[in-house]
């Protein structure tokens, strides 16, 4: 039993990066007010256009493409939820089923498939994977500074928690919560690309609920981002440890070792996060 | 207030033009006495490169041979099945084909609802028999399962061997039943390894999934896999090509996924089926029931080209041949589950 070589470890941290991607992007957007359910239509849409950049310009114009097609879904979801108000959940289902047919849709029209684009370049090797997964763990170090120990990250908090008080002092609330939301675009984008590229490609409907498993983490983590991402690498650990197991074990039937990713989910979400306070004025739009 | 509505109106619509986008190609031809043929696809739709483009295949054949009016219909996901079948059946086709298990029940109430029309589904669900006017098409996949299991308890030179499953139901057990059985009757040491990506269907489309799952049993020391997991496989073959190992692609030929590694493909006459369904039609011979077809009604089976004759090896092909026959013969009974 290998399982806590590094072969283990790196999986762990492979399975982890676009849970704690777009993780990073809900505790931003989130930590704002703005309820994100969108993540995983900002996966799905990152992965997507990482492929067509890829597809024209190599694996490096796949990770820009990736953030930016994030960045995409994140203003319409923006443009919907703070110019117009509407209900951040509602908004946030209706974008991750637009995602859907959206990319769905492009793949026919560019690939000519309902299903999958072809073999894209992508991330071959270690050297690759070991360099996203690097700067994914310098931007979890990044936004978790910058959110909680400078003047900027104190405005974003506190249009979170007190808009009204924070508008009086004069922070541009709408500001604050477009950029917050349109970072999470970027960082969810990115959560897209690894999939996209670590897999050579395009597969409808790939993402596969990591968003949603993202803001559970999220949660989880209290809304922090060092905590966010420690609830990430659990899942991811319970992850990899069920792939493993799977073909390890007999001592446990495969139906419970399948459990046990959403075993945890459930374990941390009432055990936990029971406890943990979301953001003040979460979903409640800034009128003006 | 307005404002929000009209925002969220705006998404909705959206929302419904794309699904919109992809359903419904027109007739090609109006009615005039030629036989009719209606093909529901499965989710995915054309441009899967495996199932539905099978099924194309075989209705794009028999029209090559036949006068036929045709008419394909790509639903989205859900309900739109049911009035699909429906909607041609109605509008008083002849034939109309639903591809995938999925059909299964839709097709069984359509057939009982419109005597007068011939219902095929392909994959069609065990438990409940069909009525006469439909035929309720399945393969048996646990014998072309069984010579790729054979294939690579020939090939493998660690006595280990993996399978990658999408999600855990009757007919990917088909699979890898078959795929056990083969290999312990080549190699009774050697070890299956084998696992599922998932517990709901997104499990047939995820990649990255796959590719862990694949790096695992190769990190166990596996050095063929043999995947029945729709695009989840994409990963499989992603893990064979970056650590050099042997790969076994399904349904249709997967050796473009990875052509440095993949081994061979355990294929499913899709087409062939579909193609026959329309031909017994036309010739007055369509019979409802189901049917079965297996290695010996050239139902399934496995690529062998030069693209990966070597791999396979001579003698390892005369031992599959012989085994292949055995079973036609049924000297062999495969197990299914």
């Amino acid at each position: 039993m290998e399982l806590l070589g590094l072969a283990f470890a790196l999986q762990v941290l492979r399975i982890s990066v676009p849970y704690a991607l777009a993780a990073m992007g809900g505790t931003l957007s989130e930590r704002s007010g703005v309820v994100n359910l969108a993540l995983e239509g900002m996966l799905l849409g990152g992965a997507f256009s990482a492929t067509v950049g890829s597809f024209y310009g190599g694996a490096a114009a796949g990770v820009v493409a990736g953030a930016f097609g994030g960045l995409l879904v994140a203003a319409l979801y923006a443009w919907v939820v703070l110019r117009f108000g509407a209900d951040q959940i509602v908004a946030g289902v209706a974008i991750n089923l637009l995602a859907l047919g959206a990319t769905r849709y492009l793949l026919k029209l560019i690939f000519d498939s309902a299903s999958s684009s072809p073999s894209v370049p992508g991330f071959d090797g270690a050297g690759w994977a070991g360099l996203f997964i690097a700067l994914t763990a310098l931007c979890v170090v990044a936004i978790h500074g910058w959110l909680m120990l400078t003047p900027g990250g104190l405005r974003l908090r506190a249009v979170g928690d007190q808009p009204a008080a924070a508008h009086s002092l004069g922070v541009d609330v709408l500001a604050v919560r477009w950029r917050a939301v349109l970072a999470a675009g970027v960082l969810a984008g990115l959560g897209g690309a690894w999939l996209a590229l670590d897999n050579h490609g395009f597969v409808d409907r790939m993402s596969g609920g990591r968003g949603y498993i993202a803001i559970a983490a999220m949660i989880f983590g209290r809304w922090q981002p060092l905590t966010a991402t420690a609830a990430c690498l659990l899942f991811g650990l319970a992850d990899a440890l069920q792939l493993n197991l799977q073909t390890t074990t007999t001592l446990l039937p495969r139906e419970w070792v399948q459990m046990l990713p959403y075993v945890l989910t459930m374990v941390a979400l009432v055990g936990v996060a029971g406890r943990s306070r979301p953001p003040a004025a979460l979903g409640t739009p800034f009128g003006r | 207030m307005q404002r929000q509505w009209i925002a969220l109106a705006a998404l909705v619509a959206l929302n419904a033009a794309l699904l919109v986008a992809g359903a419904g190609r027109g007739a090609r031809g109006e009615a005039s006495g030629r036989l009719r043929v209606g093909l529901v696809l499965d989710v995915g739709g054309l441009g899967d490169r495996s199932f539905n483009d099978a099924a194309h295949r075989g209705l794009t054949r028999a029209e090559a041979q036949l006068d036929l009016e045709t008419r394909l219909i790509e639903p989205g996901d859900g309900s739109d099945r049911e009035s699909a079948i429906r909607q041609l059946a109605a509008a008083g086709f002849d034939l109309v084909i639903g591809v995938g298990f999925i059909f299964s029940d839709d097709l069984r109430a359509a057939a009982r609802q419109f005597p007068e029309v011939k219902f095929a589904c392909v994959d069609y669900s065990p438990g409940q028999p069909p009525p006469a006017n439909l035929a309720g098409l399945r393969f048996r996949e646990h014998e072309g399962s069984f010579l790729v299991g054979a294939i690579a308890g020939l090939v493998t030179r660690t006595q280990r061997v993996g399978f990658v499953g999408g999600m855990r139901i009757p007919l990917i057990r088909k699979f890898e039943a078959g795929y056990e059985a083969g290999v312990r009757q080549v190699c009774p040491r050697c070890q299956v390894l084998s696992a599922y990506a998932g517990t709901d269907p997104r499990a047939f489309a995820d990649p990255t999934t796959g590719k862990e799952l694949a790096l695992a049993q190769y990190g166990q020391g596996a050095d063929v896999i043999f995947h029945a997991s729709g695009n989840t496989g994409k990963g499989v073959f992603n893990a064979a090509r970056e650590l050099g190992k042997l790969a076994i692609g399904v349904d249709s030929d997967q050796f473009d996924e990875a052509p440095c590694c993949v081994l061979t493909s355990m294929v499913k006459g899709v087409d062939v089926v579909v193609e026959q369904a329309i031909l017994d039609l036309a010739a007055g011979r369509f019979a409802g029931g189901e049917r079965e077809f297996g290695l010996a009604e050239n139902g399934v089976g496995f690529v062998l080209d030069d693209r990966n004759r070597d791999r396979i090896g001579e003698a390892a092909l005369l031992r599959v041949e012989e085994l292949r026959r055995q079973i036609v013969s049924g000297a062999i009974e495969v197990p299914w589950q």
